[in-house]
């Protein structure tokens, strides 16, 4: 593969392309810091509240549907295994294959996101959304509220990050289409690839931690 | 330089343990295991988060201040969790 020559691809602060690319790599890693610790609270104010009120949170996370959960971490499983080929092929400057993976990755996100919104529709069918009109076993339903908000507010946040990072897929289609990515030059690739991982491990912890309270009880 | 490029068979043996270990988790559930329900489940994110971040997301191959930030992060989560539960689980409080 050719090597870089053209001035775009190197910015004139860098000694060469490798320092260029450890500079992305890192700076990328800082912000995934950044969103390790905004997810931590919530995962913290989760974990505080879960000991606190177990049996309500075991009674609500019951009524959510463990199938479409486990679906949905198998999808977005497979989006990140697309995502990680999505990486390699453009690392061996396959353009054709870089295109099919971006594409693929973002059909999965889509799937993710339809199946989330189905989840929601229903929640709201059966009044499991907090506000005026939240329904549930009066002896349970202050602690119940409070897994349900969680619920509501760390999908939401992650469906959030979902949507962005199909905008920032798209945005690499383009870029793909317009031939800017080679196996010398392709950091978006790598940068949004490792965006899209971090999506993907969030979502590893909140099925468990969500869907997965007390299910043997009945 | 040359960054390490990893073999689509790794990554497919990758994918198809953490799809095993959805599978896993989602089944271990199902058992009245007591406290060990959630140690299993949190086992299991846990090795399922690292095969993620050491595979797809190449920190088994890469430099060492990425791995030093990598560690910072968790860290700092581990202490905010850490602190916060040792006051909470301490004071009686909720």
């Amino acid at each position: 593969m050719s090597e870089i020559t053209t001035g775009s691809a190197l910015a004139h602060q860098f000694d060469d392309a490798q320092q260029q690319q450890q500079a992305a790599t890192l700076g990328m890693w800082v912000f995934l810091c950044t969103e390790v610790m905004m997810f931590g609270g919530l995962f913290t104010g989760y974990v505080v509240y879960r000991n606190a009120y177990f049996a309500g949170f075991a009674a609500a996370s019951h009524r959510l549907d463990v199938t479409l959960g486990a679906i949905n971490t198998a999808v977005l499983i497979t989006s990140s295994f697309t995502m990680a080929m999505a990486v390699h092929s453009a690392q061996t400057g396959k353009r054709t294959a870089l295109t099919g993976f971006l594409l693929a990755t973002m059909l999965l996100g889509g799937v993710f996101l339809s199946i989330k919104g189905t989840e929601y529709a229903s929640k709201f069918h059966e009044h499991l959304v907090p506000g005026p009109d939240f329904e549930f076993d009066p002896l349970l339903r202050r602690q119940a509220y409070v897994f349900i908000s969680f619920y509501f507010a760390m999908t939401g946040l992650h469906a959030l990050h979902m949507v962005v990072g199909l905008g920032l897929l798209g945005w690499l289609v383009v870029g793909t289409v317009r031939k800017r990515f080679t196996a010398a030059y392709h950091t978006p690739v790598e940068i949004v690839g490792l965006y899209w991982h971090f999506v993907d491990i969030v979502w590893i912890f909140l099925f468990p931690l969500l869907y997965l309270i007390e299910r043997h009880h009945r | 330089m040359t960054t390490h490029i990893v073999s689509p068979k790794l990554y497919v043996a990758v994918f198809l343990m953490l799809l095993a270990l959805t599978a896993l988790t989602t089944f271990v559930a199902f058992f009245d295991l007591g406290p060990f329900n959630t140690v299993a489940a949190m086992t299991i994110a846990v090795v399922k988060a690292l095969l993620v971040v050491l595979f797809f997301m190449h920190v088994r191959y890469s430099e060492h201040l990425v791995r030093v930030f990598v560690v910072a992060g968790l860290f700092w989560l581990a202490i905010l969790i850490t602190l916060t539960m040792s006051d909470v689980l301490t004071r009686g409080v909720g």
